[in-house]
């Protein structure tokens, strides 16, 4: 999933100051999965964001309102009565929601309200990982089933580099798996050393965001 | 002999006499003076000078004008690249311009991370990872082919080198990846400063083992203690870098103003050993912002005079 973490109030409060009535838009998808952007956190925000502003002295209107999902257009439509008189949306979707907002209201000033940080999972409660960048030609069939573009720090294809120590990363003090080390003890357990042995060719980045951004179209789907 | 390059440091490996490379960072300006003064100290006592390419990811003048300079003072550079900042555009058109110069030893490097430099806020690149610039450069040197498969007018005649670090782990794996970085070009390869001697002659059995050493030549690399403090910092924060106690201890046993003095000891004996391992070609001295000890530190390992080749 697309994994999001809260923007600061006070960040939020900052982009919002010259309204005097938002929305607050969630999304039940991804973030309400990691707990960034569901119904409960709109819930909080909207009051963050009252009570700050009643404490300055400067009260703010705030509707709520959580889509089944914002990046999908027809998920969008039900804000259409909403934001009739509003000054601003705040969209607590991943960041593909505040942009199908934009394009949907031309004349309406959108801000997100969340961080999107990349596509992982949950590690354990509290804590998720990142897993994929969405390269566009998975490579991972090579390594054992993980992901050295997104889970090494260098994105090497033929690591480990000369900082892996005691299973560890050379970045992030210790805190992070070098995937390296788990690709090679994963290709040992599997009897598959020998893919190591060879250097891996070039990767073509052109299937990536390298190439331009991307649009994917199955035309059997298409009306 | 067959030569790829022609280079000092190609024929005096080739020849079979023992290389000494040597390493100069240069600054975080554009003070060549000061590059200048660090790298004459090593003139007469390196086959070669390695120029770091933005060690540590900390902005330093670029390693090709590092190299131009170098030559223009009758030194053999060694060019360093790693592959964090440029992609493979940017790393082949560095490659072709430094041959257009006349540089003639590459080293190819992925690089420490940016996030230990000094713009930890940096987009990295690693569009390519050291094995594939190897590959790379092999091509365009060998087959006359970029990696698009474009032709190359005028094929960059460079002598190959890696870097390996027989102190990361997993350690089984390292003799695995030297060989790997062989097979994608890597003629000659400069070890990460060896501090834990039983570990390096555990290294070297298994790269001579696998018939490595004969395909390619190992340099040992040295880096002498400045003081207690120094060995201390290495031994906890520079990324797979394994310091004993033993050498600790032994800094710590002589008075402050002698610890300089007792850490050069330690490389002179360290260069000695290594030499008499089997599949050491050669040493690489780190003796890092400490250029001006290299003769000292050479001569008493007897490596000075240097060998002539034409
Ligand atoms: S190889 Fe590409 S698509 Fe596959 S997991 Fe890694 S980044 Fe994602
Ligand atoms: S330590 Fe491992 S994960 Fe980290 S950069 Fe090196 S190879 Fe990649």
């Amino acid at each position: 999933m697309v994994v999001a973490e809260s923007k600061p109030v006070t960040e939020i409060l900052d982009m919002i100051k010259e309204c005097k009535k938002v929305v607050v838009a969630g999304c039940k998808g991804c973030v309400t999965v990691c707990n960034s952007g569901g119904e409960k956190e709109v819930g909080i925000l909207a009051s963050e964001l009252r009570l700050a502003r009643k404490v300055a002295g400067d009260d703010l209107e705030v509707l709520e309102y959580t889509c089944e999902r914002q990046c999908d257009p027809e998920y969008i439509e039900p804000l259409d009565d909403l934001v009739k008189d509003v000054d601003a949306v705040v969209s607590i979707a991943c960041s593909v929601g505040p942009q199908y907002i934009a394009a949907r209201y031309p004349f309406l000033p959108v801000f997100p309200g969340l961080n999107t940080v990349f596509i992982g999972g949950a590690a354990e409660h509290g804590v998720w990982k990142e897993y994929c960048q969405a390269c566009g030609h998975c490579i991972i069939g090579d390594f054992g089933g993980l992901c050295p573009v997104t889970r090494c720090a260098k994105s090497l294809m033929n690591g480990p580099c000369g900082g892996s120590s005691g299973g560890k990363c050379e970045v992030g003090k210790g805190t992070i798996d070098c995937i390296w080390h788990l690709i090679y003890e994963r290709l040992k357990n599997l009897g598959q050393l020998s893919r190591l042995e060879n250097p891996w060719g070039f990767k073509n980045w052109s299937t990536s965001r390298d190439g331009g951004p991307r649009t994917m179209i199955r035309e059997e789907l298409r009306k | 002999m067959t030569l790829t390059a022609g280079s000092k440091l190609e024929k005096i490996l080739k020849s079979g006499q023992k290389a000494v490379t040597c390493e100069c960072g240069p600054p975080r300006g554009a003070d060549a003076e000061h590059f200048r003064h660090k790298a004459s100290f090593l003139k007469d006592c390196a086959d070669a000078v390695n120029v770091t390419d933005n060690q540590t990811a900390v902005v330093r003048f670029c390693s090709l004008a590092a190299c131009r300079i170098l030559m223009d003072m009758g030194i053999e550079p060694v060019m360093q690249m790693v592959t964090r900042d440029m992609n493979r555009i940017a790393l082949q058109s560095n490659v072709l311009g430094a041959a257009a110069l006349g540089i003639k030893n590459l080293l190819c490097l992925t690089g420490d991370h940016n996030s230990f430099g000094d713009h930890p806020q940096a987009k990295n690149v690693h569009d390519l990872d050291s094995v594939q610039l190897l590959a790379a450069v092999k091509a365009m040197r060998d087959d006359g082919k970029m990696i698009s498969g474009t032709e190359v007018v005028g094929r960059p005649q460079m002598f190959l080198g890696a870097a390996v670090n027989p102190f990361a782990d997993p350690f089984e794996f390292r003799v695995v990846r030297m060989a790997k970085k062989i097979k994608a070009g890597a003629q000659f390869v400069q070890t990460q400063c060896i501090y834990d001697m039983e570990r390096f002659a555990k290294f070297m059995q298994m790269a001579n083992d696998m018939g490595l050493t004969e395909q390619c030549y190992v340099l040992a690399g040295v880096t002498p203690f400045k003081s207690v403090g120094m060995a201390n910092y290495m031994k906890k924060f520079v990324p797979g870098m394994l310091v004993p106690d033993s050498y600790i201890q032994r800094l710590k046993g002589v008075p402050k103003e002698k610890q300089a003095e007792e850490g050069i000891k330690i490389a002179v004996e360290q260069i000695q050993q290594l030499l008499e391992m089997k599949g050491v070609a050669g040493i690489h001295l780190m003796a890092i912002e400490w250029e001006e000890k290299a003769p000292e530190i050479l001569k008493a390992a007897g490596l000075l005079p240097r060998p002539q080749v034409d």
